[in-house]
């Protein structure tokens, strides 16, 4: 099970990092006597952890590579299979529909407003997914989109009273006008550099909502902004919740179904292409600069209609709310869950949003849990927690 | 009767090298025409100047499709030279990883298609039949080359040969009249470079297509070919039948190497 290579390897493992962690995990000053405490002990659990750490990790690396040996085919994700299977199909996805439908009359308004959160991200992974996973541009300032959105929505109410089901519309073609105006200069750059150009985008939207004053309200953010109202009806505190459940729930349902057919329409492909090989891509006569720019936009598109949620949900927006974290927050979902597949994503952002939600004791390790489940991930399942599938098309047998 | 494809003096400069030293080569139509020369001679970068990859430094690049006036390629992005008519495949093969072995076809369908973002959100039945159309195109172009039993295979996920034969029904569905293919045999046994000897053929004279490939197999070289290119260092050394160069002392010498040069 265990081979002896192995053992010895992770015993200096576990050697050295008795001596790298020595410093942090042995010494400790006390500052108010000034003395030093040496807390022996402390180094022989690191020891014996990453012994063992490294010895099961060790051991799953080996278990991967001879599961790849054994069939050179990835067997297709659980998800997919129920959703292929005709049978299984329908009950799957009622049982799923029953479960989101009564979820907010059986769980308390915590759960559901916790819930309404992780949809949001549901909704801002898969308006990233088209960038990111599909057309494979790194984009670092997802968030800023996301910003537009919300201001958007709080300053068109604070001054002039617009609803939030008028807003909606009109966040949408202010985000992808954010989008096209960004993207035009900055899609000429490739990989990296595009990263660090929209990372730095990012951080200036946040940067001069914070210091406008005048416009956006500066730090101390904006409040008061209204839940969306039911025909002229505002419900109470309450009902209000379960309502932009609803709202969230069916904006999810809209994003997933015009991601699925986009996936698979002739924007769609090339996107993939695009990421797969650009040059390629070109000489099959796809004009690179427009179908990046197509991506880009949507994206941005579905980030500003997140945004107006996330305001109308929390009733009070400030720069605080759209920091770099957040743009690696959704990268995160994407990655971890699958680039490139929607189910991936959602899933994605069910476990990242509720699980340090619900562990309160990894939320405040958040990233570092991100990190870690980032680099599990990348080593164990390089193509995310559910990859994506392909469509598969019929066809009757013309000849023989 | 204009060639289909007429390059004047191409000249093409990486730095101070010379990858290309005013090169005249012209295909005509309905021809195989093959351009061939030893590693390094500077036939990829050929083919990367015509489609639009590299800017080329000097000369001139004219295409006359059939039925249409003489056109300038110089200057044109690469996927427009696609549009134009003139398709090519990869020395180093370059297929659509994440995509099934129809969608890969169905890319080279892309530029002949027209629904954009809305009508793909939307699904109008223009879109639908659109989409319809170019499924079937594009099942009937892998039936033509015979990888219709992987219709539905990740595209990585063949054999080499596949791969290679893919690249072709790839370039094929962007509707060009000019093929360029760059190294179609290499890594193919000889039963694979028998049944691409055919299939070149058969492309020819059924797809009304005209040719011009770069091959190192000589055989298959001087058994499909029409008219030979002879390239060496950045410079074209000769041209003419499979005979004329096979007897040409200046192409003998290119492949053999210079006995002066190796005292
Ligand atoms: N992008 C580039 N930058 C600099 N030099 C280049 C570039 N592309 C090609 N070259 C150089 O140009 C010369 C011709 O290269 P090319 O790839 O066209 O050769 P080739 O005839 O296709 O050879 P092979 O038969 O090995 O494929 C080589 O010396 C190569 O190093
Ligand atoms: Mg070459």
């Amino acid at each position: 099970m265990v081979t002896k290579k192995e053992i010895k390897l992770s015993f200096f493992i576990g050697l050295w990092f008795m001596v790298l962690t020595f410093p942090i995990m042995v010494i400790k000053v006390n500052t108010i006597t000034n003395t030093v405490i040496f807390r022996w002990p402390n180094l022989l659990w690191v020891g014996i952890v990453c012994f063992f750490a490294s010895l099961i990790w060790n051991y799953l690396l080996r278990m991967k590579e001879e599961k790849k040996k054994a069939d050179t085919k990835d067997d297709i994700p659980i998800v997919h299979r129920l959703l292929q299977n005709e049978k299984f199909k329908i009950p799957f996805l009622a049982a799923l529909a029953i479960f989101f439908l009564l979820y907010p009359f059986v769980f308390s308004m915590y759960h559901t407003s916790i819930l309404i959160s992780a949809l949001i991200y549901v909704m801002l992974g898969l308006g990233l997914n088209i960038v990111v996973g599909l057309a494979g541009l790194l984009d670092l300032g997802y968030v800023a989109f996301y910003a537009v959105g919300a201001y958007t929505y709080a300053l068109l109410n604070l001054h002039f009273g617009i609803s939030f089901w008028v807003v909606l519309p009109i966040s949408a073609v202010f985000g992808a006008i954010a989008g096209t105006l960004l993207g035009y200069p900055v899609l000429r750059l490739r990989g990296d550099y595009l990263a660090i150009v929209t990372l730095g985008f990012g951080e200036i939207i946040r940067i001069v909502l914070e210091n406008w004053d005048d416009f956006s309200n500066g730090p101390r953010g904006i409040g008061n902004i209204p839940a969306p109202s039911f025909f002229g009806h505002q419900f109470g505190q309450h009902d209000s919740v379960i309502y932009i459940y609803f709202i969230v729930i069916g904006l999810v349902l809209m994003t997933i179904f015009f991601v699925n057919r986009l996936e698979n329409s002739r924007i769609g492909r090339a996107w993939i292409a695009l990421r797969d090989d650009e040059i390629a891509c070109q000489a099959m006569g796809i004009d690179k600069f427009k179908t990046k720019l197509t991506a880009f936009t949507l994206g941005a598109t579905w980030a500003a209609l997140g945004g107006v949620v996330f305001a109308a949900k929390t009733s009070f927006i400030n720069p605080m709310s759209f920091t770099i974290w957040e743009s690696i927050t959704i990268l995160c979902v994407v990655v971890i869950g699958g680039m490139g597949s929607a189910i991936g994503v959602i899933a994605g952002a069910l476990v990242l949003i509720l699980l340090p939600e619900y562990l309160r004791a990894v939320a405040e390790y958040r990233m570092l849990v991100f990190g870690a489940l980032q680099v599990i991930v990348m080593v164990f399942k390089p193509e995310g927690l559910i990859r994506s599938v392909r469509k598969i098309y019929k066809f009757k047998k013309v000849k023989e | 009767m204009e060639p289909i494809l007429n390059v004047k003096n191409l000249t093409m400069n990486f730095g101070g090298l010379k990858a290309l030293d005013t090169v005249n080569i012209a295909v005509e139509k309905g021809q195989i025409a093959a351009l061939i020369g030893p590693n390094g001679a500077g036939k990829t970068t050929f083919f990367n100047c015509i489609t639009g990859i590299y800017e080329v430094s000097e000369g001139r690049m004219e295409i006359t499709p059939p039925g249409k006036s003489t056109q300038e390629l110089k200057g044109l992005k690469t996927n427009v030279v696609t549009e134009r008519g003139l398709a090519r495949t990869f020395q180093n093969i370059r297929l659509f990883e994440g995509m099934t072995v129809l969608e890969n076809v169905m890319i080279g369908r892309h530029c002949r298609l027209k629904s954009g973002i809305f009508s793909a959100m939307l699904r109008p039945s223009s879109q639908k039949d659109e989409e319809k159309k170019a499924v079937n195109d594009s099942y009937k172009i892998l039936e033509k080359i015979g990888l219709e039993q992987y219709v539905n295979e990740m595209a990585v996920n063949l054999p080499y040969g596949a791969q290679r034969r893919l690249e072709i029904a790839r370039a094929l569905a962007t509707d060009p009249f000019l093929l360029l293919l760059d190294e179609p045999a290499a890594g193919m046994n000889p039963q694979e470079t028998k049944e691409l000897d055919d299939l070149i053929i058969w492309l020819r004279d059924n797809e009304n297509l005209s040719i011009l490939l770069i091959e190192h197999d000589m055989k298959l070289v001087m058994s499909l070919s029409d008219n030979i290119h002879v390239v060496d260092y950045g410079k074209k050394i000769a041209e003419g039948t499979p005979e004329e160069v096979k007897s040409n002392p200046d192409v003998i010498k290119a492949y053999l190497g210079d006995e002066s040069e190796d005292a």
